[in-house]
């Protein structure tokens, strides 16, 4: 039962926002975020003790029968999404710095948003994987056009379009995969490709990576993400980029590392130079840039790109740099997101042309953007720099010293962008010279979220060691070891 | 809005309730036979359509058990407590349980797939027949 919550916590706390009076909206979800996050470590405690949980829905026989499996790569993104949930919903409750609009569908939708990510994160079934997609796609349709502007509105035709595309690849590849086959349970669907012959097996996986690379808007694929973030009102940001691109990283780690292992080679390579691509056009997008979250937006893309470089090495220790990266990226992504919240709540503009001497007046503000620029770029010893180091190191073992070699170019650019948001926010006067720092009333929860978000960011890079240990022998675990 | 059409909107007053009846009755017999929640559900929405095209979509509105965000939740949630009954009898989520009530003459089956398709059966025609009737709406407003 354990292995279902997260899908079915999330889900009806979804469903009973929804039935609630509506003084009661916000108590219920709060509570549903607590629970969820509850079982979120109960589910890891469990998996790292006694291994990966498995339930079949209805106890219908395999291979027919929907089967939900929870091992230590789903038991930390549960966590992680359990965790980025309470963060969004405590900011939420302060209702300032860019704070989204009060709206009777936002909870429900946020808690939809992780009930299909959770669900994506445990299923061992690929057409309900694709269900998950689906899910999820919906509710991030539902949050992108809350409030009903035009900018909203442009935003979410533009991330349907895209979007949609990559769901119908991903229901034509499981199809074909399907026809192919006769199995959609991982293990059974593994186990009946590996006897596929490769000109029908590469030409299926190919099918498959593709429709995960538009979801993980990996390049050239990525003209969803900076073209639907900037609207979204911070907190619903701050999840979606916990998320979103994260599931479609998910489950390409989880199809071609654990369930089609081993995958065709060709696929590795090809996916290495998209991953570089990704990286290099993810951090020139940044530089180009003035609006904080466009900046965000672009690097997140960068990011994505080292993730992808991390699967593509391909091996045990290239997919342990990868979880790494996404549990750092998570993180670090969304307070960088957040604090980007409270420059626009001092200075009334994301445009980094419009605001500026933040320095003088919010020195602690300074410091959290200081230590989780630092992170992003990868400084020592900060989570960054422990995620980086796996995915360089590893490229160099395995003698891909160009792929190495960006990662490193890349992160100098990096620097420059984190740079520049220094700069402009912090270092040089205000633009404006009647600026004057706004009243912080209401600002607490928000400070909190981002204290204890930050606070284990440090921890995260201070004390990596068991973080290390866990996504080594996560990464040990998959490839049909246990 | 267009000219009243008298003998359709007297029928419909009641045919609505005698549709309603109807979509239960497929929602009961999909237990054995064809039919089921999702069929009800629609038959159910095609009542509501029915009501919002000879009346008023308002109407219509009104004759639903809850406003449709919530008659759709309602029924989800329904969906989701019936997968319950089987945890708490040790068996995995989803799995439905069955009894049979021994009446006086005869003898009631019944079943947590019944209460997942009554579930069904909400959710449909809360989220279909909302989507129709917020259509049917904006038709109404350009009239």
């Amino acid at each position: 039962m354990l292995v279902l919550t997260p899908l079915l916590v999330p889900l009806a706390t979804a469903l009973l926002c929804l039935l609630a009076p509506p003084g009661w909206q916000q108590r219920v979800s709060l509570a549903g975020a607590l629970l969820l996050l509850l079982c979120a470590l109960a589910l890891a405690g469990q998996v790292v003790g006694n291994g990966p949980l498995t339930v079949v829905a209805g106890g219908w026989p395999l291979p027919f029968g929907i089967e939900f499996a929870a091992d230590r790569l789903s038991a930390a993104l549960v966590l992680i999404a359990a965790l980025m949930l309470n963060v969004v919903l405590l900011w939420q409750v302060g209702g300032s710095a860019d704070a989204a609009p009060a709206a009777a569908t936002l909870q429900p939708l946020l808690h939809g948003l992780v009930a299909g990510a959770g669900a994506a994160f445990v299923t061992a079934d690929l057409f309900n994987l694709y269900v998950w997609f689906e899910l999820t796609l919906i509710c991030a349709l539902g949050l992108l056009a809350l409030g009903g502007g035009l900018r909203q509105l442009d935003a979410t035709l533009k991330y349907f379009v895209l979007n949609v595309v990559g769901t119908l690849l991903l229901l034509a590849a499981v199809a074909l995969l399907y026809a192919a086959t006769g199995q959609l349970n991982f293990h059974a669907l593994g186990a009946a490709t590996a006897q596929l012959p490769a000109s029908i097996a590469l030409p299926l996986l190919t099918l498959l990576s593709l429709a995960f690379l538009i979801k993980a808007a990996a390049f050239p694929f990525f003209a969803w993400l900076p073209a639907s973030y900037h609207s979204l009102p911070a907190p619903v940001l701050a999840l979606f980029s916990a998320l979103l691109a994260k599931i479609g990283i998910y489950a390409l780690i989880r199809c071609l590392s654990d369930v089609f292992h081993p995958a065709p080679e060709l696929l590795f390579t090809v996916l290495g130079w998209i991953a570089v691509l990704s990286m290099i056009s993810g951090a020139l997008g940044a530089a180009y840039h003035w609006d904080l979250r466009r900046i965000l937006a672009f690097h997140s893309i960068s990011q994505i790109g080292y993730i992808l470089l991390a699967i593509a090495l391909a091996s045990p220790a290239g997919d342990a740099a990868a979880i790494l990266f996404i549990l750092h990226h998570s993180l670090v992504k969304a307070a960088l997101i957040l604090t980007a919240a409270l420059i626009f709540h001092a200075c009334g503009h994301y445009d980094l042309r419009r605001i500026g001497g933040l320095y003088a007046g919010r020195p602690w503000l300074s410091l959290v953007f200081l230590l989780l620029a630092l992170s992003l770029v990868g400084i020592p010893p900060s989570s960054g720099f422990w995620s980086k180091f796996l995915v360089v190191r590893q490229s160099l073992v395995q003698g891909e010293y160009l792929w190495a070699a960006a990662a490193l170019g890349v992160g100098a650019v990096t620097l420059y962008s984190m740079l520049k948001i220094w700069l402009e926010a912090f270092w040089k006067p205000h633009p404006d010279e009647s600026w004057q720092d706004p009243a912080r009333h209401r600002l607490l929860p928000a400070h909190a979220a981002l204290g204890g978000l930050v606070v284990l960011i440090l921890s995260f890079g201070l004390l990596p060691e068991s973080l290390i240990a866990y996504v080594m022998a996560t990464a040990d675990s998959l490839r049909g070891g246990s | 809005m267009s000219p009243r059409a008298l003998l359709a909107e007297v029928l419909l007053r009641i045919l609505h309730p005698v549709l309603l009846l109807a979509s239960l009755w497929i929602l009961l017999r999909g237990h054995n036979d064809p039919g089921g929640g999702f069929v009800g559900g629609l038959l159910a929405v095609a009542a509501s359509a029915a009501m919002a095209l000879t009346l008023t979509t308002a109407e219509a509105r009104q004759r639903l058990p809850l406003p449709p965000p919530r008659l759709t939740a309602l029924g989800v949630l329904i969906a989701l407590l019936s997968g319950l009954p089987g945890v708490f009898a040790g068996q995995p989520f989803l799995t439905h349980l069955w009894v049979t009530v021994p009446l006086a003459v005869t003898e009631l089956p019944l079943s947590t797939v019944m209460l997942f398709d009554l579930g069904v059966y909400l959710a449909v025609w809360g989220a279909v027949g909302g989507y129709c009737l917020s259509l049917l709406a904006t038709v109404e407003e350009e009239q």
